[in-house]
C-alpha cells in the first residue's frame, strides 16, 4: 500500500506506512532515518509494526527520498519539521525511533515535545555526533568518496556479507542508497550531526531504548552508552560484532529490541 | 580541497571477495567452507516470527524455493563481485533470463535485444515469449542507434550479451545504457562470457546482469545454474513504466515494491513473485559447486585468457585457417571497444574459419583429442563445436551465412590445460582437415 504524500509549507512530504491499515486510535510509531538515507531503511520494522496494527509513519526528511527539499542543516530544524508533520498527520503521541542522525532528531523531539513522545528508541547514537574532516569535506564537494567512507565505516570491520536478509549484499545496498541522495543533502545532514548540541537529556521522562553496536565505527558504543546515561529510564541493548548499519547487519535483533518499547509503552 | 584529494577507503579486493563475500565461518559448527544446507524448509522460532518471514518484516529462510542459506552466500558473493545490491540464484541461465523479463514485462510489452544471442535466449525471445504477449525486436549489437530506433512506447527492456554469439560482438554497454536510460528503460546484460573478473556491466551503466553460472563462474562443467543481479541503479518510479514495481501488488497485500524497498525493489519482487510462482530455484548443492568455482575465478580467468591468447596467435598464423575472430585481434571490428571495456581480456571463447568448409570442419573436430566435442563453454577443459555439422546441420550454406556462421566455422572454448598441448592437438587435427580440403 502506498505511503502518504502530504503538503507542508508548500513542499511534498512522503511518509511510509509499512503497508498498514491501522484502526482509528491505533498507537503510532515514527521512524526517522539517518544521513543520506530515506524511509526504506525501516522497511522490515515498519512492516512489522504495521502488521501488528500500529500506525506507522516512516518519514523521508526534507530533501530525502520522496520528500521535497531543501534539506535542513540543523537537528533542531528537523525536529521542528517532524513535529509539524506529525501534527499534519493528526498523530498526537508516538513512539519515536531514530537511527544515527535520525536518533538525534528523535532525541531532540523527545526533549522539546515530551508530551508527544510515549517512547524513544535511539539506534547507533552519539551526542554530540562529530563528523571527521575528510568525510565532511568530501560531502561538501559532493564527492563519491563521502559515500564510500560513510558506507565502509558504517559496517563492522571485516564485514563481507553473511546477511540475514537472503541475497542482499549489504555494502552494495548501502552504497546505492547513498548514491541516490541529491547533491548537497549528505553534506547538510553531516553538518546537522556535527553541530548538534544535546544540552542535557534530563527532561526526557518516557521509556527509552538505546541500541549500540559494539563494532560501530561511526557512533562508537561508548558514545551510545554515554547518551543512555543521560536518560532517566533507559534500556540498553548491545549488539556484539555489529557496526553502525545495524538495520542491515542485525535486522532481527534490532526488531526484537524495538518490539517491547514500541508496543508496550 | 582539490577533487582528487578526497580519498575513499580502499575497497576489498576482487580476489578477496571471490573467496569471502557473503560468508562467515558457520556459527553453529565453525565450518570454514560454506555448508550445503540440504533442507527443503526451515523451522520457525515461533508463530509470530513465521508470519514476519512471510510478510517481509523478518530476515531469514522459509522454504528453499524462495531462499536457502547456501544459495544466499552465492547470491551475496555474485552481488559483491558485480557491484550490485542483491542477486537471485536460479536453476539455469535461461531461468535467470526469464526471471529478469518476467519481473518487469507483461503481455503487451516489448523488448529490444541484440540479434547476436545465445540460441536458447533467442528461442525464448523469438518464439516462446510472444505466446505470452511479449514481443522482441532484434537489432545489430554494434549499433546503439539501432537500439534507439527500435524502442517503442511499450518497450520495457533493452538487452544484449557483453560478448555476442557467435561473432563475439562487444556490446557498447555505456552507449546502449545511454540509449536505454534516455527512453527511461533499464539495460539488462548477459555477462556469461566475461564474468565479473573481466567486465562489470553495472559499473559501465547496465542496470541488471544475468549469468549462466554453468560456464566460467562454476568453471568445471559439472552443474547447471543461473544468476540474476540487480544493480539497484534504475529509478523505477521516475521511469513510470513499471507497474509491477510501482503499483500496489494484489499478490502481496498491495505492497508497492519501489516505495518500500527502494533500491532493492527489483530483486525483492523477483524473489517474492518470480521464485515463488515460477519456482526455478537453484539446488543448494549446485550453489555450493558454483561457490567453489568462484573461489578460483580470478586465477582461472587469468589462465583462460592467457591460454586463449596463445591459441589465437597459433591459429592466426596457420595455413589451414582462413580467419580468426577474437576481439583482441586488430582485425576484429570491436578491437578498440574491447580494449576499453575488457582490458583484462576478451574471454576464452572464440571462433575461427577452417579452410575446406563443412567437411574440413567435421574432419577437424573428429581428429581432436584434448578438446572435447560438446555443446557447452566455460569448462576448465577445452571444448569445441562445429555448428555447421551439429547445432546448425539442417541449414544450407546460404542460411548459415545469413546467421553469420560459415560452413567452416569452429567455436572453441579454451580451458586450463598446458597451452602447448592444446596447440599440438589443434595442429594435428588441422593437418588432417587440410588433407580433406585439398
Amino acid at each position: 500500500m502506498s505511503g502518504s504524500r502530504l503538503r507542508l509549507e508548500g513542499k511534498t512530504v512522503y511518509v511510509g506506512n509499512g503497508s498498514g491499515h491501522p484502526d482509528a486510535g491505533a498507537a503510532s510509531v515514527v521512524f526517522v532515518h539517518g544521513a543520506g538515507m530515506d524511509h526504506t531503511v525501516w522497511a522490515l520494522p515498519a512492516r512489522h509494526f504495521a502488521r501488528r496494527g500500529l500506525r506507522v509513519a516512516a518519514v523521508d526528511l526534507p530533501g530525502h527520498g520522496r520528500s521535497e527539499g531543501p534539506a535542513f542543516d540543523s537537528i533542531n530544524a528537523m525536529s521542528d519539521w517532524l513535529a509539524a508533520v506529525l501534527a499534519a498527520l493528526d498523530i498526537d503521541r508516538a513512539a519515536i525511533v531514530g537511527h544515527s542522525m535520525g536518533s538525534l532528531v528523535a532525541y531532540r523531539f523527545a526533549m522539546s515535545q515530551p508530551d508527544r513522545c510515549r517512547a524513544l528508541a535511539l539506534l547507533g547514537t552519539s551526542a554530540p555526533m562529530p563528523v571527521t574532516g575528510p568525510l565532511m569535506n568530501a560531502a561538501r564537494d559532493n564527492h563519491h568518496a563521502a559515500f564510500d567512507m560513510a558506507n565502509t565505516w558504517s559496517h563492522s570491520t571485516g564485514t563481507l556479507g553473511a546477511n540475514a536478509n537472503p541475497g542482499i549484499w549489504m555494502l552494495g545496498a548501502g552504497e546505492r542508497l547513498l548514491e541516490r541522495s541529491r547533491p548537497g543533502v549528505f553534506h547538510a545532514d553531516l553538518t546537522a550531526c556535527n553541530g548538534f548540541d544535546a544540552g542535557g537529556g534530563g527532561r526526557i521522562g518516557s521509556p527509552c531504548l538505546v541500541i549500540v553496536g559494539d563494532d560501530d565505527l561511526m557512533t562508537p558504543a561508548r558514545a551510545g552508552l554515554d547518551v543512555a546515561s543521560t536518560l532517566a529510564d533507559a534500556t540498553i541493548v548491545r549488539l556484539p560484532g555489529c557496526g553502525h548499519a545495524m538495520l542491515n547487519e542485525r535486522p532481527n535483533e534490532v526488531l526484537d529490541a524495538l518490539i517491547p518499547i514500541v508496543t508496550d509503552a | 580541497m582539490a577533487d582528487d584529494e578526497h580519498r575513499a577507503p580502499r575497497p576489498t579486493g576482487f580476489d578477496t571477495l571471490a573467496l569471502h563475500a557473503g560468508q562467515r565461518p558457520d556459527p553453529a559448527t565453525g565450518a570454514r567452507a560454506t555448508p550445503i544446507y540440504q533442507s527443503a524448509a526451515f523451522v520457525f522460532p515461533d508463530s509470530d516470527f513465521a508470519v514476519g518471514l512471510f510478510n517481509i518484516e523478518r530476515a531469514g529462510h522459509v522454504y528453499s524455493r524462495l531462499s536457502n542459506p547456501t544459495n544466499a552466500v552465492l547470491e551475496e558473493r555474485i552481488s559483491a563481485l558485480e557491484h550490485g545490491v542483491g542477486a537471485i540464484a536460479v536453476a539455469s541461465g535461461q531461468a535467470a533470463m526469464h526471471l529478469a523479463v518476467a519481473t518487469i514485462c507483461s503481455a503487451g510489452d516489448h523488448i529490444v535485444a541484440s540479434r547476436s544471442l545465445y540460441g536458447g535466449t533467442h528461442n525464448l525471445l523469438q518464439y516462446t515469449l510472444p505466446r505470452f504477449g511479449i514481443e522482441t525486436t532484434f537489432v545489430d549489437p554494434r549499433s546503439p542507434g539501432a537500439f534507439a530506433a527500435a524502442i517503442r512506447d511499450n518497450t520495457r527492456l533493452v538487452f544484449g550479451e557483453i560478448l555476442g554469439n557467435p561473432g563475439l560482438e562487444v556490446l557498447d554497454v555505456p552507449a546502449v545504457a545511454d540509449v536505454a536510460h534516455a527512453a527511461k528503460l533499464p539495460l539488462l546484460v548477459d555477462s556469461t562470457f566475461a564474468t565479473p573478473y573481466l567486465c562489470r556491466p553495472i559499473d559501465l551503466g547496465a542496470d541488471l546482469v544475468i549469468h549462466s553460472a554453468t560456464k566460467f563462474l562454476s568453471g568445471h562443467g559439472i552443474v547447471i545454474g543461473g544468476l540474476m543481479v540487480d544493480g539497484g541503479t534504475f529509478d523505477w518510479e521516475a521511469s513510470g513504466k513499471f507497474p509491477t514495481l510501482t503499483a500496489p501488488y494484489d499478490g502481496f497485500h498491495d505492497l508497492v515494491f519501489a516505495e518500500e524497498f527502494g533500491t532493492q525493489a527489483f530483486v525483492t519482487r523477483a524473489r517474492r513473485e518470480g521464485l515463488r510462482d515460477f519456482g526455478a530455484c537453484m539446488a543448494p548443492t549446485t550453489a555450493f559447486h558454483v561457490l567453489q568455482g568462484l573461489e578460483t575465478l580470478p586465477l582461472r580467468m587469468q589462465k583462460h585468457v592467457a591460454n586463449t591468447r596463445e591459441v589465437v596467435a597459433f591459429l592466426g598464423n596457420h595455413e589451414a585457417v582462413d580467419s580468426v575472430s577474437y576481439p583482441e585481434l586488430p582485425s576484429h571490428p570491436d578491437h578498440d571497444l574491447a580494449a576499453r571495456l575488457l582490458p583484462n581480456g576478451a574471454g576464452a571463447v572464440f571462433s575461427f574459419d577452417i579452410r575446406g568448409g563443412r567437411e574440413a570442419g567435421r574432419t577437424f573436430i573428429e581428429n581432436l583429442s584434448t578438446f572435447s566435442h560438446l555443446a557447452n563453454v566455460g569448462d576448465a577443459k577445452s571444448l569445441v563445436i562445429h555448428p555447421a555439422s551439429t547445432t546448425h546441420h539442417r541449414m544450407d550454406a546460404d542460411a548459415l551465412a545469413s546467421a553469420g556462421i560459415g560452413e567452416g566455422l569452429v567455436r572453441l572454448s579454451i580451458g586450463l590445460e598446458d597451452p602447448r598441448d592444446l596447440i599440438d592437438d589443434l595442429g594435428r587435427a588441422l593437418r588432417r582437415a587440410s588433407r580433406v580440403a585439398r
